[in-house]
This record gives C-alpha cells, sequence and structure tokens, in this order.
C-alpha cells in the first residue's frame, strides 16, 4: 500500500529555504529554529522529528501562516504564505482547539461551512469522519465532556473532513493511550491511501515517526536545526520486531542522543 | 546516631483472575436523574423554597407590630399584597412600571451599542484600549446616580436625563467585561478560527463572540443590575417628568401618603422585575449558553 516511491520531477508543494524563526517576548529574543530547510513533495508523508522545545510547533505555525520567519521563506506551490487558509487544515497540539460552544458534529461541519459546502453534504461528510474516529456516539456532545484524546480526535476528524491539499498535525496523539494512538496511526495512513494528500506530521517519538512517515526530517535540539532527512520504507504496525524497523529506529536514536544514551 | 528501622516488606498476597461480569447484569449504567434529584438541581426551585420561607417570617413581624399597635411602619405580607393588587388592578402599577422599563431599555440597549463601538475600537487600537482603561478606571468608582445633577443641568427634567445616566452605568461596565474577554480569547481557538479562513467580521461573529461570550454575558448582567438600580434612585430623587412618573416615583407618591402598603407593594413590583431579568431571563440565556457549553460552572 506505502511507498510507491517515484522520481518526482514535480516541483515541491512545500519548500522551506534557510528558515530562521524567532520569538520575541518583552525582555529575550528567542531563536526557535536557525536555517532550517527542507522540502516537501505531493503527497509525501513527511515529519518533523525532534526533542521536545527544538522548534517543531514553530515550523508548523510557520508552514501554516501564523509565523512569518525572521530570516529565509517558505513558499507553498511556489507562492510565498502570507496568511493562514483553509488548504492547509492544522490540528494543534494544544486541547483548546474545539469551539466550546458547538457539539462535535458542529466543530466538524464549521471549516466546511466556512467555504462554501452545503449544509447537508457538510453534515454528511461530518458523520462519517467522526464514525472513522470513533466518536459516533459523541457527535452531539460539546467537547467539555470529552476527555483530551477525544477531544484531539475530534480535531482530526474536524481537519480531515476538509480534505486538505495539506494536513498539518502538531503531536496529534501525544494524548491518545498506546492502542487508541495505533489506531488512529492506521486510520491516518488508511485515509492517507485514499485520497493522497500531504502530510506534515510533528513527534517525538522516534517509532510514530518510522510508522507514519515516508521522509523523516530529524532536527536538533534547541535552537532546531537540520540533521538528516532519512527515508522510511512505510511499516505495518505487525513490522515492529523486524530488524528493519529496529535498525531505522536505533539509527535515528543515534543522531540525536550519541554513543552514550541508553535505548 | 540513627537507630535501627524495620525495613516494612510488601506482604504477599494470593493471586486471582476473574471474568468481569457484563455490564447488563448490574442494572443502570447511566440513568436519568429521578424527578425529585432533578427538582433539587433546578436553582429556581431552591431559590422560591427560600423565597417562601422569607415571606413566612415577614408575615409573622408584621402581625407581630400590628398587635402592638403599629400599623404605618410595618404593613404585614397580605396587607402588601392587597396594595399590590389593587394597584395592579386599577392599572397604576403597570403603567408605571410601563414608563420605567420604557426608560430603562432605551438607555440599556443605547448603553450596549455605545459599549460595542467602545470596545472594538478599544481591541482594535492601541489607543482605544487606553481610552477605555481610563474611562472605565475613572467612572467605576462614580455611582452613575451621581452624575443626576450634571445630567439635569444639561438635559432638563425628564427622560433624556434619565437615559444620559443609564447609559453611563451600563457602557463602561458592558465594554470593560466584553474587552476582558476577547483579550481571554485562546490563542489556539483564534489560530483555529484562521485557518478556517475566517476572517474580518465573520471571524468576529463566529469566534471571538462566541469565545468571549461568558465575560460578555456577566457584563450585560453587572450592566442591567446597574441600569435598574440607577433608574429607580433617579426616579426617587426627581419623580414625575410631563405627568408620567415611574416606579420610583410610586414609591415616593405613597410615602408622602403614609401609605405604607403601597411603598412596599413598590418595592416589592422593583424587587419581582428585578428576580425576574435576573433569575429567569439571564439564568435561561446562561443554561442555554455558557452552562451548556462548560465554559461557566452551574
Ligand atoms: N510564544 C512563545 N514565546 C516565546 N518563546 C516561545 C514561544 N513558543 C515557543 N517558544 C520557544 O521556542 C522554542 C521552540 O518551541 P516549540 O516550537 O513549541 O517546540 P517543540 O514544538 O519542538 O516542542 C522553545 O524553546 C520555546 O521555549
Ligand atoms: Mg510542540
Amino acid at each position: 500500500m506505502m511507498n510507491a516511491t517515484q522520481e518526482s520531477a514535480e516541483a515541491p508543494v512545500v519548500r522551506v529555504e534557510d528558515v530562521t524563526l524567532q520569538y520575541k517576548t518583552p525582555d529575550h529574543l528567542v531563536t526557535a529554529t536557525y536555517k532550517v530547510s527542507f522540502d516537501i513533495h505531493r503527497a509525501e508523508r513527511f515529519v518533523m522529528l525532534g526533542p521536545s522545545g527544538c522548534g517543531k510547533s514553530t515550523i508548523l505555525k510557520s508552514i501554516a501562516g501564523f509565523h512569518p520567519p525572521a530570516g529565509g521563506e517558505i513558499r507553498l506551490k511556489g507562492q510565498p504564505i502570507r496568511q493562514p487558509g483553509p488548504d492547509r487544515m492544522m490540528v494543534f497540539q494544544e486541547f483548546d482547539q474545539l469551539m466550546p460552544w458547538k457539539t462535535v458534529l458542529g466543530n466538524v461541519m464549521m471549516p466546511m461551512l466556512s467555504n462554501g459546502v452545503r449544509a447537508a453534504e457538510a453534515k454528511e461528510r461530518a458523520l462519517e469522519v467522526i464514525a472513522k474516529v470513533n466518536l459516533g456516539k459523541f457527535a452531539d456532545v460539546y467537547p467539555h465532556m470529552l476527555s483530551g484524546g477525544m477531544k484531539q480526535r475530534a480535531a482530526i476528524a474536524r481537519a480531515m473532513a476538509m480534505k486538505p491539499d495539506v494536513l498539518l498535525m502538531d503531536e496529534p496523539y501525544a494524548a491518545l493511550d498506546a492502542l487508541t494512538r495505533r489506531k488512529m496511526q492506521d486510520e491516518l495512513l488508511q485515509l492517507w491511501d485514499d485520497i493522497r494528500f500531504t502530510l506534515i506530521f510533528v513527534t517525538h517519538s522516534i517509532e510514530e515517526a518510522a510508522i507514519v512517515g515516508s521522509r523523516i526530517l530529524v532536527l536538533t535540539p534547541h535552537p532546531g536545526q537540520v540533521l538528516a532527512e532519512l527515508n522510511s520504507p512505510g511499516f505495518r504496525h505487525e513490522e515492529r520486531d523486524g530488524p528493519e524497523f529496529g535498525a531505522l529506529c536505533r539509527r535515528i536514536h543515534h543522531m540525536l542522543f550519541g554513543d552514550g544514551a541508553k535505548q | 546516631m540513627t537507630l535501627p528501622v524495620e525495613k516494612p516488606l510488601p506482604p504477599k498476597r494470593p493471586e486471582f483472575e476473574r471474568t468481569a461480569a457484563a455490564p447488563a447484569s448490574f442494572g443502570d449504567v447511566a440513568r436519568p436523574l429521578s424527578f425529585g434529584e432533578r427538582l433539587w438541581n433546578n436553582g429556581a426551585f431552591r431559590k422560591t423554597l427560600i423565597l417562601l420561607l422569607l415571606i413566612a417570617a415577614w408575615e409573622g413581624y408584621g402581625r407581630y407590630m400590628a398587635a402592638h399597635g403599629n400599623v404605618l411602619s410595618f404593613p404585614t405580607f397580605t396587607a402588601t399584597v392587597e396594595a399590590l393588587y389593587s394597584g395592579i388592578v386599577s392599572g397604576v402599577i403597570p403603567q408605571r412600571l410601563f414608563v420605567t422599563l420604557q426608560v430603562l431599555l432605551i438607555g440599556y440597549a443605547l448603553g450596549i451599542f455605545l459599549a460595542a463601538v467602545v470596545t472594538t475600537v478599544a481591541v482594535s487600537t492601541r489607543i482605544g484600549t487606553d481610552f477605555l482603561s481610563i474611562m472605565t478606571a475613572m467612572f467605576n468608582p462614580l455611582p452613575a446616580i451621581a452624575l443626576l445633577p450634571v445630567a439635569l443641568l444639561w438635559f432638563g427634567l425628564g427622560t433624556p436625563s434619565l437615559v444620559f445616566v443609564i447609559v453611563n452605568s451600563v457602557l463602561w461596565a458592558v465594554a470593560l467585561n466584553a474587552h476582558t474577554g476577547f483579550l481571554a480569547v485562546s490563542e489556539t481557538l483564534r489560530m483555529a478560527g484562521q485557518t478556517f479562513g475566517l476572517r474580518g467580521l465573520n471571524y468576529v461573529l463566529h469566534i471571538l463572540i462566541p469565545a468571549a461570550f461568558p465575560a460578555i454575558l456577566a457584563g450585560l448582567k453587572i450592566g442591567w443590575a446597574f441600569a435598574w438600580r440607577t433608574l429607580i434612585a433617579a426616579e426617587l430623587v426627581f419623580g414625575v417628568s410631563s405627568g408620567r412618573g415611574g416606579l420610583g416615583w410610586f414609591i415616593f407618591e405613597n410615602r408622602n401618603l403614609l401609605d405604607t402598603a403601597s411603598v412596599f407593594a413598590g418595592l416589592l413590583t422593583v424587587m419581582a422585575v428585578g428576580l425576574f431579568v435576573e433569575g429567569i431571563i439571564f439564568r435561561s440565556i446562561e443554561k442555554r449558553t455558557v452552562r451548556r457549553w462548560g465554559m461557566q460552572r452551574g
């Protein structure tokens, strides 16, 4: 199913060139990433992997259009990114991304309705993805009655229902229990297989990167710089105990933590 | 020197495995609350109960006073209700109430409109924020009623003066609350709204206002309370304008006539309207919105 890799003569969907990202606080200038460059091609499952605080979320927010780079440039299909838009749906790391005044169904329908999808069609599509993320029974429930993981799944459904060209996900499964995480990873890969969107996925878990990604960008600790870009053949969960999976994980682990670290 | 301590070991206990009972076998996993439980969860019901107790105490005290020959200073509840009844039947109280509510609604609506304007300016410009914070700092410690003499000077005896005072009591409370509410809208929620492509007025209507609604509603409640109290007080001070007095005037007039039962009937009407608006109108808005959404406890 995965990795029908082809030589892509096509221009990249997202091109990140020497991007330096900074936060200006009243008394500090924090550099989150330093001169990061990478290309993301159509239908790639591009994973950004790095330790907490290395600037992964900031890069993602920059691609989404929230955080203009202090240096360098980010282009989407050749055009510099100016503002956020529905062509790049984002699932945030935070739990409070659902509108508390709308039910799960209302939340999932909201971006579709704001972008001219007819109400009946929006509802149909929404119910379909809500069932896919296993929230069918909770479609009419308000977010405050959901657990953290359920909120996250609702947010994923909201993004998926839009069928965006580019889907940005910031550690979407960090809050889930192992079993649900595994199911959601499979669900995401299945969905990718169906519609072949471009996925940009942030995680700090090496194993998750190897499972979800087709290409893995490894970043250094804060401030983030590019350490490597690796290919992953697209592992299934059953292949986790195999030698290839272990080799890839060890290779990344070695890169991030050096020799002295214990697995 | 340390004493020799006995290091406790965890006890060895037998292991067991069992199969869980099917959920159906232990009755309701989730059941609707019983009628009694729901009744007791109903704030309006609990409050009515307290109200009834207070009325009983009032009646008792009124009768005690009457028995000691002092009818004038403290009428019984029944006498008050009688006065209220005849006031309503004769059409005097409804007419006075109508006059009061009319002025109040004009002032309240105008106050909210101006608050919306001020908040918009305050949210979109830094100088607007400064303006709002200075104005609220100045006007908050000042009871709006204290502006009445100035209002009388500017607008003369009549509705415009009352409206001016009410606007002042509503405007700053609502604007301050709404502004605080907008500032508190979480960054994630804002960003989520923007990824939907919402911008400008749509963004304000679909993201900012609902997200800040708990604070806006709190402002509306405070504004209402200020306006209602201010208006009754203002009416007590200058009463009739062009022969049309409000509830405050009704109270003042009957005090002059030494008709204490009617004074109490007037006070009761003031309270009833206050309770109705705060306890029923605002509560049902809260129940349908912020409580239902889990943005406020209740
Ligand atoms: N709003 C902010 N203001 C100032 N510094 C920030 C802000 N958000 C993040 N940072 C800093 O930027 C760096 C990168 O943060 P982030 O992108 O959230 O990392 P990651 O998602 O990889 O854990 C961190 O050192 C963090 O302290
Ligand atoms: Mg992060």
